[in-house]
């Protein structure tokens, strides 16, 4: 038996770049308008099952992501790296999900998974900053959960040894496996793409892109296996749809506001010795400062 | 009418401040709904603990006093907590937004199939009216928090599952005793009973917590620097000033990604929150996730050499100028005109 590890990855909007536009009148986000990119301690994820498998000949990567159908990039984004393979859930019936209902899906996927060592996903996700899904996973299968990993220091097929990175310190723990761990920014930068593996991967793909370019893939598929990207819908992984989406979310988008500032009205000055002067001395005489 | 719950992060010898920030919070809370605050405390020797906590308004507080609960792992906490709130079914729950609460809270919300709203900056109640099943809800917690990247602040709700659950950063409430001689009453939980070896997959093997060095969140007075500071060395001049005026020195992310100063001392959205009597920002362009941590200071004085850069809207005083020659002006003129 090879020592799996599942990576959880997801690709999120690049919330550096928020315009106008991007947000749904239901409150959901509308990734459409916005550069997608590999959540970026996910990417710190990967490295850390990529460091496993530098170690252990038995060790099997499978990066596994929820999402709309162009979600597979982040796949192909992992197969250049090192993972070996991956798996898309996607299907209209999970849009609008949270963290609950994510960490379900996810959940259930995992299980088709078994026999499994380790889960591996990112601290949190920049569209949502919530950190949630990690723990949630672990709970519906029943793993315990190490978050915020920094370093994974000794990986057994029994157990697994981490230095993780707290508010003020840092604390080594051990854990029995199976586990679910999350990893932190801090945890080591994950290596570029592998120009080997780039070659090999490059027209790795799901049916559903594969029928958008309306290209011939059956031939393909079976001379290079490797390159199918495989595909899960609500009924692949046995979900009952009532726990899905926006039905399966107990916390709901009441309002949405765009950051505007109340502008107060600000009194101007310049850098001229007399305006300083005269600020200091408002600061000293309303005992501000001083 | 159910009561409010706070879970209360012990820390070796103490309880947290964003736990105490949060009761004080919880306390106005449970006068508006008319309702109990009740505490949890889980960890080891918490002998007369209780008087550190019964002055924030607590009226029943739950502790589990077991060497196993210190330090923390998850299962054990989890665990005890998801078994009282079946017991007491609290309306709200809230958790610090802290290592430990974010890595217990996501866990006990997914046993009880409830919602968690992470890192809210505010918390009221408000009506809500669900327009597909026209049903009505009263008193519902809107949980607010900025989302994407802070581009954005949404309200949340939980219309339909209990307890409410939210997590807060620390420094976002104010901390204050709700009265000094207030007593509640304390009930133990039987952990004897309810933990079992199971709950006991991770060993913590080592641990190294270092004394917070800089209490930025506490200063009256901050000078605060941003990438326009230009150096490291210019924030000499930050710390002169700082050190004078009896005050703290803050920065931006940019400052504190280009080297400039250290991470503790990062003002924002994913740094802390300040609402100091004084703030100066000075080479702070006032992006929101920086805005977000010190909107709420009393008096704001924004030095930047760009008139239209965002800080001066929010800013009392704007001076339009280079840091450079505003700084060494200041302190001079502090230094001579007060002993
Ligand atoms: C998810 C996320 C979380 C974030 N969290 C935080 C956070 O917690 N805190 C935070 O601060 N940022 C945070 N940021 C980053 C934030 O968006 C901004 O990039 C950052 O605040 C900008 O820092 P700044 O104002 O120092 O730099 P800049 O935007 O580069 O501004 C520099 C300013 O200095 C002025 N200036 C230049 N030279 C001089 C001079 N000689 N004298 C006077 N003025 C001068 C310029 O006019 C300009 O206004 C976050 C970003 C993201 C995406
Ligand atoms: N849709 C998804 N597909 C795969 N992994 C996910 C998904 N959403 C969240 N995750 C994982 O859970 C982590 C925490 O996400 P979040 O709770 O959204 O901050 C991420 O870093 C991912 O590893």
């Amino acid at each position: 038996m090879s020592f799996r590890i599942i990576v959880l990855a997801k690709q999120v909007p690049d919330t550096r770049n928020v315009g106008k536009d991007a947000m749904k009148a239901d409150g959901t986000v509308n990734r459409g308008v916005l550069p997608a990119i590999f959540n970026p301690e996910d990417l710190h994820a990967l490295e850390q099952a990529l460091r496993i498998k530098e170690q252990r000949s038995d060790a099997e990567i499978i990066l596994l992501t929820m999402g709309p159908p162009r979600a597979a990039e982040i796949i192909r984004e992992a197969l250049y790296r090192g993972a070996d393979k991956g798996y898309l859930i996607t299907d209209r019936k999970f849009a609008g999900s949270d963290t609950l209902a994510t960490s379900y899906a996810l959940s259930l996927a995992i299980k088709k998974l078994k026999p499994f060592h380790l889960v591996i996903a990112g601290r949190q996700a920049i569209d949502g900053d919530t950190a949630q899904v990690g723990p949630q996973v672990a709970d519906k299968l029943d793993l315990p959960q190490i978050t915020y990993t920094e370093e994974i220091t000794k990986a057994t097929t029994k157990e697994i040894t981490i230095r993780r990175r707290l508010e003020r310190g840092v604390e080594t723990v051990s854990c029995q496996l199976p586990a679910l761990i999350t990893v932190h920014s801090s945890a080591a930068s994950c290596r570029p793409r592998n120009a080997k593996l780039l070659m090999k991967f490059k027209h790795a793909r799901t049916v559903s892109e594969l029928q958008e370019e309306s290209k011939d893939y059956t031939e393909m598929l079976t001379s290079k296996p490797y390159l199918q990207i495989d595909e899960w819908s609500v009924a692949d992984i046995d979900a009952n749809t009532e726990f899905l989406g926006l039905s399966g979310s107990p916390t709901k988008v009441k309002k949405i506001e765009n950051v505007v500032f109340a502008a107060k009205e600000s009194v101007v000055l310049s850098s001229d010795d007399k305006d300083i002067e005269a600020l200091m001395k408002d600061l000293i005489d309303s005992h501000v400062i001083g | 009418m159910n009561n409010i719950f706070v879970y209360c992060e012990f820390d070796e010898d103490h309880i947290a401040d964003v736990s105490l920030e949060l009761l004080t919070k919880a306390r106005k809370l449970a006068n508006e709904l008319g309702c109990k605050l009740e505490a949890g405390i889980l960890g080891h020797n918490l002998k007369g603990i209780e008087k550190h906590v019964f002055p924030y308004g607590v009226d029943v507080l739950h502790l589990a006093d077991d060497k196993r609960l210190y330090p923390y792992t998850t299962l054990p906490h989890a665990h005890l907590i998801i078994d009282l709130f079946e017991k007491i079914k609290p309306e709200v729950a809230l958790f610090g937004a802290t290592s430990v609460g974010r890595d217990l809270a996501p866990r006990i919300a997914s046993k009880l199939k409830c919602g968690l709203t992470a890192d809210c900056t505010s918390l009221v109640f408000g009506d809500h009216k669900d327009n597909k099943s026209g049903k009505e809800y009263t008193n519902l917690l809107y949980q607010i928090r900025p989302a994407f990247g802070g581009n954005i602040i949404a309200t949340i709700i939980n219309p339909d599952t209990r307890p409410q659950m939210a997590t807060v950063r620390e420094g976002v409430m104010k901390k204050e005793f709700h009265s000094e001689s207030y007593k509640g009453t304390v009930k133990h939980i039987d952990v004897k009973e309810l933990l079992h070896d199971d709950l006991f997959p991770v060993r913590v093997v080592e641990r190294h917590m270092e004394k917070r060095k800089v209490n930025i969140k506490g200063s009256p007075v901050i000078i605060s620097g941003g990438y326009g500071v230009g150096s490291k060395e210019n924030f000499d001049m930050l710390f002169e000033l700082a050190d004078i005026l009896g005050g703290e020195v803050g920065a931006s992310r940019a400052a504190v990604d280009a080297g400039f100063v250290d991470h503790e001392r990062q003002v924002g959205q994913t740094g802390i929150t300040v609402r100091p009597k004084l703030y100066i920002a000075c080479g702070i362009s006032g992006a929101v996730q920086h805005t977000a941590g010190m909107s709420e200071s009393a008096k704001i004085i924004a030095i930047n050499n760009d008139p239209k850069a965002p800080i001066n809207q929010i800013a009392d005083y704007s001076i339009i100028g280079n840091i450079e020659d505003i700084i060494p002006k200041m302190i001079k003129y502090y230094k001579k005109n007060t002993k």
